[in-house]
């Protein structure tokens, strides 16, 4: 199922959570809403659910107008962070709940309801526990069985709010591997959420960056990691390092020095050179580089971060040496980044 | 540390490093012995000088066993009465916000704080065929004032902060989440309420129902007003043994306390277990 969010805003008692998003996602998309708390990533995933409802636009799940709808009737999966598992029920009847509330004709008879339960169990790999109640589950196990419960209902699209937030880095990856699998076998159209840029760059097809309550960047992993479209996107995603610069007659300048670079289409003036740490080409002699002072070295699994001391002012950015690199305290390194971007100064 | 599984019996589980588990275990029992046990075992120790004979001639007395009935009866009856609205006032202290709230949150209480016969005074003058609400219930064939009905819309009065007390605070955990899932899954509202949320406050209820019962089983002050306090009719158990005290007659008084006792522990023992059954499911 396609979904469109068109032109919506949400407030909360006057505070705008989301200022006029607008977002398509495909049918069959597995696609991550990725973001820092605070940038309204949860709230857009609620309002696609109908546990909110936008002060202003719509929602469209294909060509219908969900807005309208209630929560009931929207037919979506909804995964929490905290699983919000029914601990009264044994792990088969919190599977089977969705198909035993539904009324008349629509229900499917008690066996029906085991049957398709103990298939879902199976498709989360936890055949076996369908007896177990889920405070004698790890949370891993639980979370499998929140998405079964949200599969059961055969939902038009799967919502996931940070899935894996709770749990530790290890099932974390297992978990993430294993959500792709189940995606792809079913192909459920899917949005989750999540803080965790690694895992959303791993996981989803398109990935849409947000910030204070907008969407700042949506794209594939590599749009977004290559070509970051604003500052926030640069310095979110990745490692990045900035430094505020001139541009004149097209070419970049640090203080009163140009620096190599060739800016032909940027406006002169004030603007700010974002560069990845480890996109960069070390330089013998400097004429027409950046020179710094090393005023703080680490090692980082198998390279070396240093911070350096650029120019008069002492600005201070990250690059990446080899780990043999003779850069000793105090000792100058010469280098120019190898890809850049430079946005205007804010 | 090996810990051993544990298994059906007595055993001690083991205590945590933190020390004070000798000190306190001896002052509990220490301390229930002397507040409880010994004042309890006086009165086994007293109605047991009767004899068997003369014990069961007393508890199958006719007007025993129909004050016995009454006591028991209305406050079962007022203790259901409760579990179901104290439930309800417990829901919408705990869920919605509304001017007057806190007031209305600190006026649960007061029948704790009351002197309960300023409370059976005071229903009993309301009651009354002549009184406010009584003379309008007049007319209607409903008599509430010194019938078993009085006695019963006295202890719901007492009764009713132990069920909202219980509930509340576990009404106030209840996670926002599990509806919301359970209303995407496709429940409505009433769905939701009966097969998530009710299973959830079961314990709570339940232990709410027991506090209402017991208390009433044993409420003497409000209800010997309202109650009219004619044998065989509106007499309740309490009542009977003040009547044997006062006519000196020890032996029988402390002969229906104690069956009056073994009842209340009975039943206190049965919800216990229910209540048990139920926390190892949901737990």
């Amino acid at each position: 199922m396609e979904v469109r969010v068109v032109n919506v805003r949400k407030e909360f008692e006057r505070f705008p959570a989301l200022h006029d998003v607008s977002l398509d996602i495909k049918s069959g998309e597995l696609i991550a809403l990725l973001g820092p708390s605070g940038s309204g990533k949860t709230t857009l995933l609620r309002l696609i659910a109908g546990l909110e409802r936008p002060t202003k636009g719509a929602i469209f799940f294909g060509d219908e107008d969900a807005s309208q709808k209630s929560i009931q009737e929207r037919n979506v999966g909804f995964v929490f962070q905290h699983y919000a598992l029914f601990r009264h029920m044994t792990v088969a009847d919190n599977i089977g709940f969705g198909l035993k509330v539904r009324h008349g004709a629509a229900r499917p008879s008690g066996q029906e309801i085991r049957r398709r339960a103990l298939e879902l169990l199976d498709l989360v790999q936890l055949s076996g526990l369908e007896k177990r109640y889920p405070a004698q589950l790890s949370g891993g196990q639980r979370q499998r069985v929140a998405l079964a419960r949200a599969m059961a209902i055969e939902p038009k699209v799967l919502l996931l709010d940070e899935p894996f937030g709770a749990l530790d880095a290890q099932v974390r990856r297992e978990l993430r591997r294993w959500l792709r699998e189940i995606h792809d076998r079913t192909g459920h159209t899917t949005v989750f959420v999540t803080h965790d840029q690694e895992e959303a760059l791993e996981l989803a097809d398109r990935v849409v960056v947000m910030s204070q309550g907008r969407i700042e960047q949506v794209g594939t992993a590599d749009d977004i990691y290559d070509t970051p479209n604003s500052p926030f996107v640069y310095s979110f995603i990745g490692e990045s390092s900035s430094l505020p610069v001139k541009v004149e007659n097209g070419e970049v300048w640090i203080a009163d020095r140009p620096i190599g670079l060739q800016a032909p289409h940027a406006p002169s003036g004030e603007a700010v050179l974002y560069f990845r740490p480890h996109d960069v080409d070390l330089l013998d002699g400097c004429s027409g580089c950046i020179a710094g002072t090393v005023a703080a070295s680490r090692r980082v699994a198998g390279t070396r971060r240093v911070e350096l001391e650029v120019g008069g002012e002492r600005q201070r950015v990250e690059i990446e040496l080899p780990v043999d690199h003779p850069a000793a305290q105090k000792s100058r390194v010469a280098f120019r980044p190898r890809r850049w971007k430079l946005f205007p100064k804010s | 540390m090996t810990t051993a599984p544990a298994k059906a019996g007595w055993r001690f589980r083991q205590p945590s490093v933190i020390p004070g588990f000798g000190l306190t275990l001896g002052f509990s029992l220490a301390y229930l012995t002397l507040i409880i046990l010994i004042p309890l075992s006086g009165l086994v120790w007293r109605s047991a000088a009767l004899g068997w004979a003369d014990f069961w001639a007393i508890v199958v007395d006719r007007r025993t066993l129909n004050a016995l009935k009454i006591s028991f009866g209305t406050a079962f009856l007022a203790a259901v009465v409760n579990v179901v609205f104290g439930t309800v006032v417990a829901w919408v202290l705990v869920r919605y916000r509304f001017p007057g709230r806190r007031i209305a949150d600190a006026m649960v209480d007061l029948p704790f704080a009351l002197p309960t016969a300023v409370a059976g005074i005071a229903l009993t003058t309301l009651y009354a065929p002549n009184g406010w609400i009584g003379h309008l219930l007049m007319p209607l064939g409903i008599k509430v004032a010194y019938t078993p009905l009085g006695i019963v819309i006295a202890l719901v009065f007492i009764g009713l902060p132990f069920v909202v007390r219980t509930v509340q605070p576990i009404m106030e955990e209840l996670d926002k989440e599990v509806e919301e899932a359970a209303a995407t899954l496709g429940a409505n509202r009433f769905q939701i309420i009966t097969r998530v949320l009710f299973p959830g406050l079961a314990p709570a209820i339940i232990t709410g129902f027991s506090l209402a019962f017991a208390r009433g089983v044993g409420e003497y002050g409000s209800v010997i007003f309202i109650a009219g306090n004619l044998p065989f009719k509106s007499e309740i158990a309490p009542l009977l043994i003040v009547i044997r005290l006062e006519e000196y007659n020890y032996e029988a008084a402390t002969a229906i306390a104690a069956i009056m006792l073994a009842l209340s522990f009975v039943m206190l023992l049965v919800v216990n277990l229910v209540q048990t059954w139920s926390r190892k499911r949901y737990g």
